[in-house]
């Protein structure tokens, strides 16, 4: 069998309850979780061709025959794992709020506007470098019903597949400079307080385009391979 | 190590239709081979009320019990009808349902066949990560000697074996307990 996947980043990834964010208490397990070795059903999982990319998936900014409002800008970055390797042809799907801070979904009762020609949704295929790349608006900050004032910081969710069953991550890319992140119980939520950075995008002006739309490149490293111990004989030399 | 591994991030209440095709539920075609299963739960939480907002994903071997991945390189036939994915997302009653088929065992770590399972990923509002568990099927002989289900306590071992809903042995009825009395195993892998 191939090499298993290095264990989960327990600084990096949130405990399943957080009282700060109060949708946890009714529905993190409280029993610990049962850990196992990796077999094929861990190290293996889905793939998805280009057929699966549709025109317009990665253009948000134009839908229904028109072009959305807001602050145009365009989100790049790589899909690596711990090892600096790239993953390459694998399926990056976004969505995210309008500027106005609303969703195109029925649930969101938010008074801010809906956007005819916006819906929210992306998917991308990262290239041979592991790079992905898309344009949209930069979405708006939104109340929700957390605490009293609470306040989602601007957010782009990710979900990312990687090579294997193991290597599933959904996630939210925030922006720089963001005052409602320190407050933010999900952002805070990252245990290790020098890993919340890792979520937010830096703004790139060698990805900006002129006349056209500001930049952000945001990276995201998925789980690695844990290297083969090395045989007696293979220290030897 | 070069990077560190991004965080996990919850999904949240949005993410219909963004995520969400109907047709992903469905792993069959006409052609493919290997006995029908329907697999259909509710998501459950600590009050026992339904969860109406959770996404699930499914990944399985084939028929023969080889996944369509590179790195399964066992000498069993691929399907090309037979891909092993799916995703569900609960409805107003907290109910899932997939369309499948119960996938052959496959090795386990010592080389030992696993029991016939289907791997899965629950994704909700209020799971700041994922939740990951397995779907062992009824009836199985390799269940006696599964090292996955026989590594959970032995009360709660029941919680990843779904159970048929009739005697056509056609729909089988997988609940996930987020939390409580009845908690359903969840893997750390």
């Amino acid at each position: 069998m191939s090499d298993p996947y290095r264990r989960e980043d327990q600084g990096a990834h949130p405990p399943y309850a957080h009282d700060a964010y109060a949708s946890t208490l009714k529905r993190a397990p409280r029993q610990p979780l049962l850990r196992i070795e990796e077999t094929l059903s861990e190290i293996t999982g889905p793939r998805f061709g280009r057929e699966v990319i549709r025109p317009g998936d990665i253009d948000l900014m134009h839908f229904n025959g028109g072009e959305a409002i807001g602050e145009r800008i365009i989100v790049s970055g790589r899909i690596l794992d711990e090892d600096g390797r790239a993953i390459p042809d694998t399926l990056v799907e976004i969505w995210q709020a309008n500027a106005a801070g609303r969703y195109a979904h029925p649930v969101d009762q938010h008074e801010a506007p809906l956007d005819p020609h916006f819906s929210g949704n992306g998917r991308v295929m990262t290239d041979h470098d592991g790079v992905y790349r898309f344009t949209t608006v930069k979405p708006g900050a939104y109340p929700w019903r957390n605490h009293h004032n609470a306040w989602r910081p601007a957010h782009i969710h990710f979900s990312l597949f990687g090579p294997s069953f193991a290597t599933r991550l959904i996630t939210q890319m925030y922006f720089p400079g963001d005052p409602l992140l320190a407050i933010d119980p999900i952002f805070n939520s990252v245990p290790d307080a020098s890993a919340r950075p890792r979520l937010v995008a830096r703004f790139d002006i060698d990805t900006t385009m002129p006349e056209h739309a500001l930049g952000y490149q945001f990276d995201m490293i998925l789980r690695g391979r844990e290297a083969t111990p090395a045989t007696p004989e293979e220290h030897r030399r | 190590m070069k990077a560190r591994q991004t965080p996990s991030q919850t999904v949240g209440p949005f993410f219909r239709p963004s995520l969400i095709e109907a047709s992903a539920e469905n792993l069959v075609q006409a052609e493919t081979r290997g006995e029908r299963v329907t697999i259909e739960g509710r998501v459950i939480d600590g009050d026992g009320a339904p969860v109406t907002d959770a996404m699930l994903e499914i990944w399985q071997a084939n028929a023969e019990g080889r996944y369509d991945h590179p790195d399964d390189d066992q000498e069993k036939l691929l399907d090309p009808t037979f891909h092993g994915y799916g995703r569900a997302a609960t409805d107003a009653t907290g109910t899932f349902r997939f369309h499948t088929i119960k996938p052959g065992p496959v090795p386990g770590v010592d080389g030992a066949l696993q029991a016939p399972h289907i791997n899965v990923s629950i994704f909700a509002r209020g799971l700041l990560k994922r939740l990951v568990t397995r779907i062992y099927f009824p009836d199985e002989l390799l269940n006696a000697t599964d090292a996955v289900l026989n590594a959970a306590p032995l009360e709660r071992r029941a919680t990843m074996v779904a159970g048929w809903m009739d005697s056509t042995h056609r729909a089988l009825r997988f609940d996930v307990i987020l939390q409580g009395g009845h908690e359903t195993v969840f893997l750390d892998v």
